[in-house]
This record gives C-alpha cells, structure tokens and sequence, in this order.
C-alpha cells in the first residue's frame, strides 16, 4: 500500500475520490498558474534555501520535541512526548505553511494577499508574513470568531492587515472561506489566496500538506536521536487537519506508526452541535474539493459547533478522507469538556497552556495513553498555545477576568 | 430528429445564405430565478408570468448553504428558499408543475454537492422526466464533468458549461466540446450580481467563445437594466439577467402585485 499512499494526489489533486478542482471557472486558470509554480519551485534551491532560511531565523525552527515527563507518570501508560508547534513564531504551526506560500506568491508577481481565519492564529500568521514582506493582506474572519478570538483581531490589525467582518451563515470560519473565494474569484489576476489548511481545490490540499510536514520531518529525525526508533502513535488534532497531514505525512511508509487524528465532538457527536466530519459525515463537496461533509439529507452543509473556533468547520481535508478510507490513520473525537479539562491539565502538569485545538489530541491521549504499556511511545502534536483562548476557557470555568 | 426546446429557441437552421460562418441565431432573453424564495408555488406562478412576459428560456436556481459563485442578493435568496424548506426533490416537482403549463426552456442552475448527493443519474433521471432541458453546476469545471456529462447526456439534458475572462482560447475550446444547448459568458471576474455598468472586457470573451464554438453563446453576471440587455445582444447570442429579478421579487413578494411588476419587468428587458 505504501506507494499508493505516496503517490497521492495525482496529476488533477485527486486522494482516491477525494480532492480534485470544484470551484468556479473564473479559478482554474489561477488554480493552474499556483500548480506550475509550486511544482517549479519546490525544486527550486533557492526557494528551498530563502524558505529554510526564513523558517530557521523568523519562524524558529527546528520546535523542540519535548519528553512530557510529568505528564507521562500522570497518564501511567506509554511515554509522552510533545512536538512543540506552540513556539513556533506567533504561536502555532499555521506560519510554516504561510512562509512557504508567500515566497511562491512573491514569485509569482502577486501584490495583494487574502485568507480565511477561524480562531485567528491562520490569520495572524498570514498578517505576519504580510508585514515581513510589505504585502497587501485582506483576512475573512467571521463575526462570532472575532468575537470569541477578539485578541487575534487586534494582532491582525497591529501588524497591518485588514481584517473583514463576515456575518453571513455560520459567521465562522466556514463562511469567511466562502468569502475569501468570492474575493479570490473576483481579484484573482493580482491576489493570491494563502488558504490555511490541508482544503480547498488542488494544488491547495498536497502544497499545504508538503508546507506542513517539516513538522514531521523533524519528529522523525527528532525521535530517532533520542529513542532510537520510531513512535507507535502520532495524536494531532484535525479540523481542515494541516498540523495531523504534517506530522503524519513523512511517517507515512511507516505502518508501524500508527495515527490518530482527533476531531471536535462539541457536546457530543449524537446531539447535532458538533465539528466530528469524519466520524459523522458522508462524501460531498465544499469549498472545492470532494471529502468528508458534515451535510443533511438533502446536501445541504449542517452548522457545527466547537469550543475551538479552529476546528469548528464542516468540511476535512481530502486527504484525511483517504486515509481514513484506507486505514491507514483512525479518526476519534472528544467534546468540549474533555477538550477543557486538557487545556487544565497541560497546564497544571507541564507548565504548558496548550491552544483547545491541540487540547483535543491531549484530551485523547489522556483516555489512550493509559491503556498502552510502558515501553510503547506516543507523540501529540501540540499544535498552538493558549494565549488565545484563555478568555474562553476562563468563561467556561466560571472565571470571570 | 425533433429539435429540442433550447434549440427552438435559438433557431438551429444553418445561415440561409450559405457563407460559410456561425448559425444566425435568434436572440435569447433569459431569466434567472431561485426556486422556493420565497416558495414553492409563488415560483411556478413567477416563471410562467416571466415566460409569458417575453423570457426565451428560464433558470431555476436549487438553492445551497454555500453559494460561493453568488454575491449577497442570490446569497440571501438562496439562504430564504432553504429556510421555506426547499428540497431537490420540491424544485423537481416544480419543474413538472411548470411543464403541465408552459413549453418554456428550464435549465437548473446549482452547485455540485446537492446534485452528487441527491444521486447523478437519478438527479438526471428525475429532471428530465420532469421537463427539465439542461443543468449548470457553477463548481463543476471539466475537470470533474466526466460522470455527470455521461449521465445527463443518456438522459437528454443539456449540459450548460461557463467561461470565464480568465479562460484561455485553449480552454474555451475544451470547455465548447463537453457542452450543450449554450456556452455561459461570466461578464467578469467576480461572483453573481447586479452591476451599474457592464464590463468591456466580456465582448472580447465572446468573440474568442464564438471563434472555436457554434453553440449559441450567452452572457450573464452583472446585466440588470434593458439597455445592458440591448447591448449584450448586439454581440452574444443570449442575454442572462439573474439578481436584479431576484431582487424584485424579494422587494415585493409581499404585495399583491409581485406578478405584474415582474412581468413588466421582464418586457422592460425584452424591449
């Protein structure tokens, strides 16, 4: 299985039946330009090299991997390490996939840059880049993410990006993407589109996911130095699932390394306020490509809710929808609470507030971790940290700040 | 064999005198409409008030949650016509209403995920059965078309495809070989909607259509006066006038006189 694994996608961004172009016309030119671009330029050493640079000396690279000593003796089962995306410059992963697009951008000719945020670090990231580069940047956030990720908001405008209101639907991150395509449709000769996540039409899914798997590069070689072998379970958070797809995907002709992505139950995947597509959905099209959907019987698209604004969305990466077809990786969730007695646990165990995107992949690990012997490893991606979301947690505890 | 109705409405006879060039064809106005907003039966009522009014061919939009081609008034037409409960199935039946009293060519206009989800052959099935004479799915480039242009084309459906500004004279091309009963002009970049003055650059995009394609060719996006109509025929073969309709009807649903303020509307466009 392992070369039809890798040989994902083909030629038109295909995964099996997942993945390929469904957007508007007025797009594939544009959708074709960004192929013949990316596939220059990946093999390109000076794009290699400007990209190895900025991500060392800007974005902070390599990210430790951390043996959570305490947080291993508290689970009692297999060894714990954690993959420290949360330092990453502005606090989360989503920067190593926006350097790799904004150099390919500036390649392009590009001078005007958009993007889709749901909890904002995607968003930030994208403004950061902006700035660094003295590009124009437009970010679609919706309206009840604003309200919930109001900090994010004000980085975005600190570092000179627009940030643009989106109040139709969901007002979330499913609707600021509908957004940033129309933008996209309407601006595409002099704007390229940094989507965040392992979605949208092709190239978007394979470029983000090969943007993305340094994080997994470096695991590997990470693990290795200090174990001597490879881990028996990567656990990383999927909602697109770009930090999961970039973990997972230089272990993927490992099968020895088994993964588990884990998706948000919100107050649990039989009430219909959840973001579990995988676990709940069926195939369809959103926002450009075929996968999983979280849709009704008539193929509408359901809302979703999440206590993280970053996974509530109710569409997954195609890729994600392959893996899981094949078996290759297994897709679980846990719900809010789980989520926040995770955030509480990182923190008080480890000294580590981890974002509540990532405190699902704790919040599974912490039901598995103690069922696997001793002598087994396990990695969780911890995708962001916290800052962002302290006001929501301490709102859910009670707290009033 | 019988021409079908999008045929008719064109005229699918050869220039009579014989140089050698495209078809003349007749000049099309054609009206976009959403199924269901604001219901059911005030739709079948609005497209035979717009046949009757002078419409060649109508479009009966299915709504979507996620219309990402639309801007905010077929948006928010589409998002009242799922809250009145429209179905798949309601614009099919629809359809069958219309047909029992109306030869009015009806092309379905929607998105992909509705039509994969109800099922591509039975959708293509259930639609033509009902009277339907084409589909255009605004996300289903050619890249994925194989599938549901063999189903349609089993089932007699037309398959309408778009091109865009941005589409190659290559493209265009590709895009006039899988298509049927007409080629769609997007005006320009940009999603559906009214606009105050119509793109130049759209002439030139038909010109390029017309020069690898015979199919009648059709513009829309952006058209909502008479005298946008007026000039889009002088070079394209139809003329597609979708949210300014739409947003009539939103403005006056309400009132008793929503059927006369369309249809003299409609021959305000027809001219």
């Amino acid at each position: 299985m392992s070369r039809e694994q890798t040989q994902v996608p083909d030629a038109l961004g295909h995964f099996g039946l997942y993945g390929g172009r469904y957007v508007p016309e007025t797009l594939i030119p544009a959708l074709e330009e960004l192929t013949t671009a990316y596939e220059k330029y990946k093999k390109d050493p000076d794009f290699i090299a400007e990209l190895e640079s900025y991500l060392r000396d800007y974005v902070g690279r390599p990210t430790p991997l951390y043996f959570a000593k305490r947080l291993t003796e508290e689970l009692g089962g297999a060894k714990v390490y954690l993959k420290r995306e949360d330092l990453c410059h502005t606090g989360a992963h989503k920067l190593n996939n926006v350097m790799g697009q904004i150099l390919l951008a500036r390649r392009m000719g590009k001078p005007r840059i958009i993007a889709e945020t749901g909890a904002g670090q995607h968003g930030v990231a994208t403004a950061t880049a902006c700035a660094l580069f003295g590009l124009k940047c437009c970010v679609y956030m919706g309206t009840e993410d604003m309200e919930r990720q109001a900090l994010n908001v004000f980085r975005m405008r600190l570092l000179g990006a627009e940030v643009i209101p989106v109040d139709s639907g969901t007002r979330t991150l499913k609707d600021a993407t509908s957004e940033a395509i129309r933008d996209w449709v309407t601006n595409v000769r002099d704007t390229h589109y940094i989507i965040g996540s392992v979605v949208g039409p092709h190239p978007y899914p394979m470029m983000v996911r090969d943007f993305q798997s340094v994080i997994g590069r470096e695991t590997k070689e990470q693990i290795l130095k200090r174990e001597g072998r490879l881990p028996d379970y990567i656990i990383a958070c999927v909602g697109g699932g770009s930090n999961a797809m970039g973990i997972f995907y230089p272990f993927i002709d490992e099968p020895q390394v088994r993964f588990i992505g884990v998706e948000a139950a919100g107050e649990g995947i039989d009430t219909n306020r959840h973001c579990a597509t995988l676990g709940k959905g069926r195939p369809g099209v959103l926002h450009g490509s075929m996968s999983y959907l979280l849709q009704n019987e008539d193929g509408q698209v359901q809302l979703t809710h999440s206590i993280s604004a970053g996974l509530d969305y109710p569409g997954v990466g195609p890729e994600h929808s392959f893996l899981k077809d094949t078996g290759r990786a297994t897709y679980v969730s846990v719900t809010d609470a789980e989520a926040l007695d995770a955030f509480c646990l990182l923190s008080r165990v480890e000294g580590i507030i981890p974002a509540l995107e990532p405190a699902h992949a704790i919040a599974y690990a912490a039901k598995f971790v103690p069922t696997l012997d001793k002598d087994k490893i396990v990695i969780i991606c911890l995708s962001g940290r916290g800052d962002k979301d302290v006001h929501t947690a301490a709102k859910h505890l009670g707290v009033s700040l | 064999m019988s021409l079908t109705r999008l045929e008719r409405v064109f005229g699918a006879e050869a220039p009579s005198n014989c140089r050698i060039g495209r078809p003349a064809y007749r000049k099309a106005l054609i009206c976009f409409l959403t199924c269901g907003d604001p219901d059911l039966n005030c739709t079948i009522d609005l497209v035979k008030a717009v046949a009757a009014a002078g419409a060649d061919i109508v479009e009966l939009g299915i709504p979507f949650s996620d219309p990402l081609a639309d801007g905010p008034t077929i948006q928010s037409s589409s998002y009242r016509a799922l809250q009145a409960g429209t179905t798949v199935s309601d614009v099919i039946k629809c359809v069958e209403a219309i047909r029992e009293a109306s030869e009015v060519p009806l092309v379905l206009m929607t998105y992909f995920n509705p039509v994969y989800n109800y099922g591509l052959e039975r959708f293509a099935n259930d639609a033509a059965s009902a009277g339907a004479d084409g589909v255009i799915m605004t996300d289903l480039p050619i890249e994925e078309i194989a599938q549901w242009k063999s189903v349609a084309d089993t089932a007699e459906l037309a398959t309408v495809l778009l091109v865009a500004p941005t589409s190659t004279k290559e493209r265009i091309e590709r895009i006039a070989k899988m298509a049927s009963g007409f080629i769609y002009c997007v005006s320009r970049t940009g999603v559906t909607g009214a606009g105050d003055t119509l793109p130049g650059e759209v002439v030139e995009l038909v010109n390029r259509t017309k020069s690898v394609t015979d199919l009648p060719v059709v513009v829309g996006f952006g058209i909502s006066k008479p005298e946008h109509v007026n000039k889009v025929l002088q070079y394209a073969d139809g003329a597609v006038v979708g949210s300014a309709l739409v947003d009539l009807i939103a403005r006056h649903h309400h009132t008793g006189d929503v059927l006369e303020r369309v249809s003299e509307f409609v021959r305000s466009l027809k001219g």
